[in-house]
């Protein structure tokens, strides 16, 4: 699904984010990215979402060499990945469904289909009742689930999160992670950028390991090699 | 459910439902802008306002100097030359110029004013009656007053005519008074010419204003367009609701003009025909004629349209997702 050859990324200014990362998350896997803070998780997501461009080296989405995509094609490429934020990034004048609803509108999706496709997403994250609500009368745990409905309502083949338990406590960040997990069963391919090291080791995932813009651990490749 | 398992994710669309549901984007996003628009009166009042002077002065001064106009028109239908025959002319002489000029191809009208007469009408319109009556003899000379047809009516033809005319050895004097009126042609020319000027930075002056009104909109919603950007947005998405808000912002302001400029043409109505009057004058003013009402909205909703359309392709790249 997956696949960074030898990954560098220098912002403007010096700062090198990443210093020649490589790995392979084969489609329907989900895996844990982890390192300290600055460590260049958030950098990896940003290259595959494209919000950055790599300064070096290849990321593959699907079997696309993704540097190629061009500027006016980067909102299809984002359509196909569904992304989780730390801070929810809702539309907090719109309702929950409408939060929701976002990317089929932008997606052209029917106006027949979409009530359907909203509610079938707020369903799985458990929020069906609160459709009307506006975000900021949920909780911390529940935003972050809209957050999630809002990223799998259209049926994206990988789901990228950063830090999406970063503000939650550990009984909501289980059923979080619990959730990717659900999504993951069905074959959807998932990566989830986390520092909570307890909570990574409970849900027996694959873990890539960074440190100042490195790999310095790659269960994904060790579980390949056992195989 | 095991892995072997997995479903076809992504949801396909057919084109048919891409389109129909990009038309139904249209619709939504030209009423929710609009709603958005009247919704928040105050936001939006005081610009729509400053817009509907700004193509209300231009549309006013349209109008005055299309009246201008009209006025002068009749008046060039009005000229009249006279010719002052010698003293010395015989009445046969008199005859056969007069029969001479009638069948030249300029004139419409060629009234002869014997000297008798001409000191007549001088007695009753001058008012100074008997006491004419003790002059000797007749000081005023025969005189033929020479109406042009409405084509030959030009001030340059009608010059070149009196000189022509007064080559004539009967005619002692060629008169056109027409100074006048070439002044006021000569200042209507000018008038317009700074109209248009004015008129030219006035649009300017549209297109800036939405442009900045367009800029604070996309600013104040930047958060927004980063989200929408993240979700995977196209730019055209994103442009289009400030594009129908600019447009709203031109039509209603072109609107508001236009109902402006009648408010003033009723005002004036009542004075103006009393004054035409005075002046034994037809003429009435004319309003907006609603091909020129159109072309006012016309205008108004094309210059919001291109102003949001220059401040969304400028600012609309500055905003990207982090």
């Amino acid at each position: 699904m997956i696949e960074f050859h030898q990954v560098f990324k220098r912002y403007e200014g010096g700062h090198e984010a990443l210093k020649g990362v490589s790995f392979e998350l084969p489609a329907g896997e989900m895996a844990f990215l982890t390192g300290h803070s600055g460590a260049g998780k958030s950098t990896l997501l940003k290259l595959i979402a494209l919000m950055e461009r790599p300064t070096r080296g290849q990321v593959i989405l699907d079997g696309q060499n993704i540097s190629k995509v061009k500027d006016r094609h980067i909102p299809y490429h984002r359509r196909k990945i569904g992304m989780i934020f730390q801070d929810h990034r809702l539309l907090f004048d719109r309702t929950v469904f409408d939060n929701v609803a976002l990317p089929l509108i932008i997606a052209g999706v029917s106006d027949r289909e979409i009530p359907k496709r909203v509610r079938a997403a707020l369903d799985k994250v458990g929020l069906l009742s609160k459709e009307k609500q506006l975000p900021i009368q949920l909780s911390g745990g529940e935003q972050q689930r809209v957050g999630i409905a809002r990223a799998v309502v259209n049926k994206p083949p990988l789901l990228l999160a950063d830090e999406p338990t970063g503000n939650l406590d550990p009984e909501l960040s289980a059923d979080i992670m619990n959730l990717f997990a659900e999504f993951n069963q069905v074959g959807v391919s998932v990566l989830i950028a986390s520092h909570d090291l307890a909570l990574i080791a409970r849900m027996r995932h694959p873990v890539i390991t960074l440190k100042e813009g490195r790999t310095i651990r790659n269960e994904l490749a060790e579980a390949a090699f056992d195989e | 459910m095991s892995k072997s398992n997995r479903q076809n994710t992504s949801y396909k669309i057919s084109f048919l439902d891409r389109f129909k549901m990009a038309i139904s984007l249209h619709k939504k996003n030209a009423a929710n802008t609009l709603l958005d628009v009247l919704r928040h009166p105050t936001n939006s009042l005081l610009t729509i306002l400053v817009l509907a002077i700004a193509l209300a002065l231009p549309t006013a001064f349209y109008v005055f100097s299309s009246n201008a106009k009209a006025i002068s028109s009749n008046w060039s239908g009005g000229v009249q030359m006279a010719l002052f025959l010698k003293e010395n002319v015989s009445q046969e002489q008199r005859a056969e110029f007069i029969q001479e000029l009638s069948f030249r191809p300029e004139f419409k009208e060629v009234v002869l004013i014997p000297k008798e007469q001409a000191i007549e009408d001088f007695k009753q319109q001058s008012g100074f009656g008997d006491a004419l009556d003790y002059l000797d003899e007749n000081p005023l000379p025969d005189s033929i007053i020479l109406t042009p047809y409405e084509n030959h009516s030009g001030a340059a033809m009608l010059e070149k005519l009196a000189q022509e005319l007064e080559q004539n050895p009967v005619v002692d004097l060629a008169q056109l008074d027409m100074a006048w009126i070439q002044r006021y042609q000569a200042i209507l020319e000018i008038s317009q010419k700074v109209g248009t000027f004015v008129s030219i930075l006035l649009a300017f002056g549209v297109l800036l204003i939405v442009g900045n009104t367009i800029r604070l909109a996309i600013l104040n919603r930047r958060d927004e367009i980063q989200v929408i950007k993240l979700v995977g947005a196209t730019d055209a998405f994103i442009r289009r609701p400030f594009l129908y808000t600019g447009f709203w912002y031109g039509l209603i302001a072109a609107l508001l003009a236009a109902l402006m400029v009648n408010i003033v043409l009723l005002l004036l109505q009542q004075p103006s025909s009393t004054l035409a009057e005075l002046y034994n004058s037809g003429f009435s003013l004319m309003g907006l004629a609603p091909s020129q009402t159109l072309t006012l909205l016309a205008i108004g909703a094309g210059l919001g349209l291109f102003g949001a359309w220059f401040s969304v392709s400028k600012h609309l790249k500055d905003i990207q997702p982090t």
